[in-house]
C-alpha cells in the first residue's frame, strides 16, 4: 500500500483544479424509474422535486414500459437472473440466439453478436477485423468509445472533418496502398442530432471498395419509417457492413449492445472479440425483455411516430419562440447558447422551473458552442412539451436571447 | 454493398483456419436458468440433455437464488427496467449510490464506482490515474481485461513473470525514477485457481512506495474468512488500495461490475473515466439485485462456508481418485491431463455422462498444460460432487489416464 | 528552413482540422490541444502527418498534449529527433 501522502494529494489537487475550472461533473439522484416525470434529489439532501426529464436518451418511452417490465419478470421465472459465465463457456441460453436473431431480422443485415455494452462492442471490432495492413478511416466527431475501440485495433488511423464527404474521398484516395479499409461513422451523432449522409458514404465505400461501419446508438428503434435506423433514413437498407447498437437508449435501455451485419464479421468477432471472449453474457432478464422491445417495435411504428410528431412540433414551437436550434430532424434537440456559463445557468433556472435539460460546453462540444440539450421521447406529451417551451421562453427572454442570432449572443455573453 | 468478395473470402478463411486448428469456439445452448443442473441443446438441434454444471462462475449459487430473484422483481417494479442513459446525466438512481456504499464497506475500502461490467472497469481505470509519467507492473498472465485497460493507459508497461516477487521487484528497482507506480494482480487467475501471494506484494509496494491494485472477480464474496477476498484471506485489509471487481460471477452474475478504492481516487474516476462517462449506467434491475446479493453474504457465510466445504471434498475426491490437480483451496480446480486431444475427448465424454465441463488448452494455457478447469458451487449438493468423480474415474479409466 | 517548416505544418492543420469556411487564423503560438481545435485523439493523425513529414520517429511519451499545443512546440519538438 503506497497511496499515501504522494498519490492522495496529487489526485486530491486534480479534483480541485476540476472544480476550478467549473468542469465538475455531480450526479444527480434520481428516485423514480425513467419516465416523463421523474422525482429527483438535487443537491444532495435536498428534498425530492418532480421533474420534467428531457435528457433521457429514452427515445421511445420503453425503459420503464409496463410490457416491458412484464417480459423482463416472467425472463427471471424462466430464465433466472445471472448467468455467471461468458457465452462460450454456458452463458448462452436460446433467448440469446433469438434475440440475435431478431435483431438481425429487424435490422435487416446478415447476423448479430451481442455485448455487455455497445462500449464493447466498438471496443472490439475494428481490433478483430482489421491488422496493421488496414486503415480505419474515421469521421472527427464519433463516439469516444468507437475512439477506443479504434485505439484499440493496430491498423492505421486516418479522420476525415465531420460528414465533409470531400475530405473523406481524399483519405480514401491516400490510402489505396492498404489492404482493407473501413469508414466509421456514428449515424447520429449525439451532441447535435446531425446525420451521417450515409448514401453518399456508401457510394464512396464501393467506389473506393471500403467497408462501412455505422455506430446507430442514436437511431435504432426509430429514424427511419419503420425505425430501423439511419440505413432505413438514407435508404441504404443492406448496404451497411458492420452496424453497431446498443440495447442501453431506446430499446429499453437497461444494457447491451451488439454488432449486426455481414456473417462473417460476426463470425469472427465470436471467435476472437475480446470483450465477447472475456466478459459476461448480457444477463437473461435484459435479453427476455429486449426481445419483448423488439417485437413491440416491429408490430407498430406508433411509438416512433408519436416521437416523430413530438420532434417536430417541438422544433417549431422553439424556433416560434425564438430560441436558436440546430435545424434538423432528430429528437436531439440543441439549443444553442454558445457561452458556457450561460449554457450552465439556463440549465438551473430550467430545472427550477419544473423542466431538467443538461449543458454541454467544452470540452464535450468544441469551444464557444455552449448549447442545452433537449432529448425527446414518445413518453411526452403535448403538455410536458408546452411546459418545456413555456419554460425556455421565460427564461430566454430572462437572458435577453430571444430572436437574436449567434454574434449578437456571443457579443452579450462572450464564447 | 461494400464488403466485397475479397474481404468475405478473407473471413471465411480465417474462420476455416481457426476449425483446422482445433480453436473454433461452439456455444452450447442453455434452456434453463444457471443452476447446477441445466438443460442443454448440444449440438444445435438435438434433444436436450440435463447435466450438472461445472463450468459456471456460479460460486455461491446466488445466480437463480429466490431471494435474488425476488430483489430483481421488487426493483423492476420499482425502479423501471432500463434508464437509457449514463451515470452524470440521468442514470443515477439513490440505489446506485447505495451498492456503491455497500461494496465499499463489504471489501473495506472508502467508495466505489460502478461501471456496465469489470471489462470496462478494468478498461476504464488506468488511463483516468496514470500518464507517462508513471509506470504500471503488471503480473503477465493478468485477465484480459487488464491488458486492454493498460493498453490504453500512457504509463510505461512492465510485465513480471506469472507469481515472481523477485521480478517484481526487479521492475520496482527499475521504475524507481517513475512519479507513480502501480502493481496490478490477479487476486485469483482465473485458469489455475491460484492466489496471488498478496502478503508479500503488500510489503514490497510498502517498500517501493507503490500503489497496489488487485482485480478480486474470483474472490469477491467467498474468499477469505468472510468472503471479503483475496485480502482478507491473506490478512492484508486495509493495505491494498484498490480493488476491481465484478458482479457478474459470485455476486448474482448478471452484470456490472466496479473499483473500490481511496475517496479521492474514486472520485477522479468519475470525472474522468471513459467508460463511466460515456458507457450506459448499471440498470435498475441489476443494481436491486446485488445489493441483495451483497445483504445475503454479509449477513451469513453459510453459502461461502458451504462452497469452501464442496471445494476441498472434490479436491480430496478428485485426487484420491488419481488425478493430478494443481493444489490450493480455491473453488476452481484444473485437472492436468497436459494432452489437447485428450482434454477434448475428456471434455466430449463427460458431458455424455451429465457433467458439463470445459477443456482449456493452447493458447488459453501454455503448451503442455491442457486442462479441464472444474469449478464447484455452493449451489452444488453432495450428491453431484460424488456423480462428477464417478465420472471423472470412469471416463479417466477408458481414456487410459487412470490406470 | 524553420520558417518552412513552420508554414508546412499550419497549412496542414487549417487544411485537416478546419472547416474550410472557418475564418479563425493559425499562428505558431495558437494553442491547438487545449484550444480544441485539435482533440487528442486527431493528435494521433497530426504526428502521423510529422514522421511521414520529417521522416522521424516521435516516441509516444514524447508526444504528450503540451508538445503538440502550438506549432513552436511541435518544433521544439521535432528539433529533438531530427537536426531541423
Amino acid at each position: 500500500m503506497a497511496y499515501s501522502g504522494k498519490a492522495k494529494n496529487h489526485y486530491s489537487t486534480e479534483l480541485t483544479t476540476i472544480r476550478g475550472a467549473g468542469l465538475f461533473k455531480e450526479e444527480r439522484y434520481i428516485k423514480s424509474p425513467q419516465m416523463a416525470r421523474i422525482k429527483v434529489e438535487y443537491p444532495v439532501g435536498a428534498p425530492s422535486k418532480e421533474v420534467l426529464n428531457f435528457c433521457a436518451n429514452n427515445y421511445l418511452g420503453l425503459s420503464s414500459h409496463p410490457e416491458v417490465v412484464d417480459a423482463a419478470h416472467k425472463g427471471l421465472d424462466s430464465h433466472g437472473y445471472g448467468l455467471s459465465s461468458v457465452r462460450f463457456i454456458c452463458g448462452t441460453q436460446d433467448i440469446h440466439a433469438e434475440l440475435e436473431k431478431k435483431l438481425t431480422e429487424f435490422l435487416e443485415t446478415e447476423d448479430t453478436i451481442l455485448f455487455p455494452s455497445c462500449m464493447e462492442a466498438n471496443a472490439a471490432l475494428f481490433e478483430v477485423c482489421l491488422d496493421k495492413d488496414d486503415a480505419m478511416i474515421a469521421d472527427r466527431l464519433v463516439h469516444a468509445s468507437i475512439v477506443d475501440g479504434m485505439r484499440l485495433s493496430k491498423a492505421q488511423l486516418y479522420n476525415y472533418k465531420h460528414l465533409n464527404m470531400e475530405h473523406l474521398e481524399e483519405k480514401l484516395q491516400e490510402t489505396q496502398g492498404c489492404r482493407f479499409r473501413m469508414i466509421i461513422t456514428d449515424g447520429v451523432f449525439s451532441m447535435d442530432g446531425d446525420i451521417a449522409p450515409l448514401e453518399k458514404i456508401c457510394e464512396l465505400g464501393e467506389k473506393y471498395d471500403a467497408m462501412v461501419m455505422v455506430d446507430d446508438s442514436h437511431s435504432t428503434g426509430f429514424l427511419g419509417k419503420q425505425g430501423k435506423g439511419t440505413h432505413e433514413h438514407c435508404g441504404v437498407l443492406g448496404r451497411i457492413d458492420a452496424i453497431t447498437t446498443t440495447l442501453g437508449k431506446a430499446l429499453g435501455g437497461a444494457a447491451g449492445g451488439c454488432i449486426s451485419g455481414r456473417k462473417g464479421i460476426v463470425d469472427l468477432c465470436r471467435q476472437r472479440a475480446r470483450p465477447y471472449l472475456f466478459s459476461n453474457t448480457v444477463p437473461p432478464v435484459v435479453v427476455a425483455a429486449s426481445i419483448k422491445v423488439i417485437d413491440l417495435i416491429s408490430k407498430s411504428t406508433t411509438r416512433r411516430n408519436k416521437l416523430e410528431e413530438n420532434t417536430k412540433y417541438f422544433r417549431e414551437k422553439m424556433t416560434e419562440a425564438g430560441l436558436d436550434i440546430r435545424p434538423g430532424v432528430h429528437p436531439i434537440v440543441p439549443v444553442m447558447l454558445y457561452n458556457a456559463k450561460l449554457a450552465q445557468d439556463v440549465s438551473r433556472d430550467l430545472y427550477e422551473e419544473g423542466i431538467y435539460a443538461i449543458g454541454f460546453f467544452f470540452p464535450v462540444v468544441p469551444q464557444g458552442q455552449a448549447r442545452i440539450r433537449i432529448q425527446i421521447s414518445a413518453d411526452h406529451e403535448r403538455e410536458h412539451l408546452d411546459k418545456a417551451i413555456a419554460a425556455f421562453t421565460k427564461i430566454g427572454a430572462k437572458y435577453n436571447i430571444l430572436g437574436k442570432k449567434k454574434d449578437e449572443v456571443i457579443a452579450m455573453y462572450g464564447m | 454493398m461494400a464488403v466485397h468478395e475479397r474481404v468475405r473470402e478473407f473471413y471465411r478463411n480465417e474462420l476455416t483456419e481457426l476449425q483446422f486448428a482445433d480453436l473454433f469456439k461452439d456455444e452450447r445452448v442453455i434452456h434453463s436458468p444457471q443452476g447446477a443442473d441445466i438443460s442443454v441443446e448440444y449440438p444445435a438441434d438435438s434433444p436436450l440433455s440435463q447435466v450438472i454444471n461445472f463450468c459456471a462462475n456460479n460460486y455461491l449459487g446466488l445466480s437463480s437464488h429466490p431471494a435474488v430473484l425476488q430483489a430483481a422483481k421488487k426493483a423492476l417494479d420499482d425502479r423501471g427496467f432500463g434508464l437509457s442513459s449514463v451515470r452524470f446525466i440521468c442514470g443515477t438512481q439513490d440505489q446506485h449510490k447505495e451498492l456503491e456504499r455497500k461494496i465499499a464497506k463489504f471489501v473495506g475500502l472508502e467508495d466505489a464506482i460502478l461501471y456496465s461490467s469489470c471489462f470496462d472497469a478494468n478498461g476504464g481505470v488506468f488511463e483516468a490515474l496514470l500518464n507517462e509519467e508513471d509506470a504500471l507492473i503488471s503480473d503477465e498472465l493478468n485477465h484480459a481485461s487488464i491488458i486492454d485497460g493498460m493498453r490504453l493507459c500512457k504509463a510505461e508497461r512492465h510485465r513480471y513473470k506469472h507469481g515472481d516477487l523477485k521480478d517484481l521487484e526487479h521492475h520496482l528497482k527499475e521504475t524507481q525514477n517513475k512519479r507513480f507506480r502501480m502493481i496490478v494482480t490477479d487476486g485469483v487467475f482465473s485458469m489455475d485457481g491460484i492466489v496471488a501471494k498478496l502478503d508479500e506484494i503488500c510489503n514490497l509496494a510498502d517498500e517501493y512506495d507503490a500503489i497496489l491494485m488487485v482485480d478480486d472477480s474470483h474472490a469477491t464474496g467467498f474468499v477469505g474468512k468472510t468472503g471479503r477476498g483475496t485480502h482478507e484471506h491473506y490478512d492484508v485489509m486495509g493495505r491494498v488500495d484498490i480493488i476491481s471487481t465484478t458482479f457478474g460471477k459470485a455476486l448474482g452474475g448478471a452484470a456490472g461490475g466496479c473499483i473500490i478504492g481511496p475517496k479521492a481516487l474514486i472520485d477522479i474516476l468519475r470525472q474522468r473515466s471513459r467508460p463511466y462517462l460515456f458507457s450506459n449506467t448499471l440498470s435498475p434491475v441489476v443494481v436491486g439485485a446485488t445489493i441483495k446479493a451483497l445483504d445475503l453474504i454479509d449477513e451469513s457465510t453459510a453459502l461461502r462456508d458451504k462452497l469452501d466445504d464442496n471445494a476441498r471434498y472434490f479436491r480430496r475426491r478428485i485426487k484420491e481418485a488419481g488425478f493430478e490437480i494443481k493444489d490450493g483451496f480455491h473453488p476452481i480446480v484444473p485437472i492436468m491431463l497436459h494432452d489437447a486431444g485428450i482434454v477434448q475427448a475428456m471434455a466430449r465424454e463427460l458431458y455424455a455422462e451429465g457433467i458439463y465441463v470445459v477443456g482449456f488448452f493452447y493458447p488459453v494455457v501454455p503448451r503442455g498444460t491442457a486442462r479441464i478447469r472444474v469449478q464447484i458451487s455452493a449451489a452444488h449438493e453432495k450428491h453431484h460432487i460424488d456423480k462428477a468423480i464417478d465420472a471423472f474415474v470412469k471416463v479417466g479409466k477408458k481414456l487410459g489416464v487412470l490406470k | 528552413m524553420a520558417e518552412d517548416i513552420k508554414k508546412t505544418i499550419i497549412e496542414y492543420v487549417r487544411k485537416e482540422y478546419l472547416d474550410e469556411d472557418s475564418d479563425q487564423q493559425i499562428t505558431e503560438d495558437t494553442k491547438l490541444i487545449t484550444s480544441g481545435i485539435v482533440d487528442s485523439f486527431s493528435m494521433v493523425s497530426l504526428k502521423m502527418f510529422l514522421e511521414k513529414k520529417f521522416q522521424v520517429k516521435i516516441p509516444d511519451d514524447k508526444a504528450t498534449p503540451e508538445a503538440f499545443d502550438s506549432v513552436n512546440n511541435i518544433i521544439n519538438l521535432l528539433k529533438e529527433f531530427t537536426p531541423l
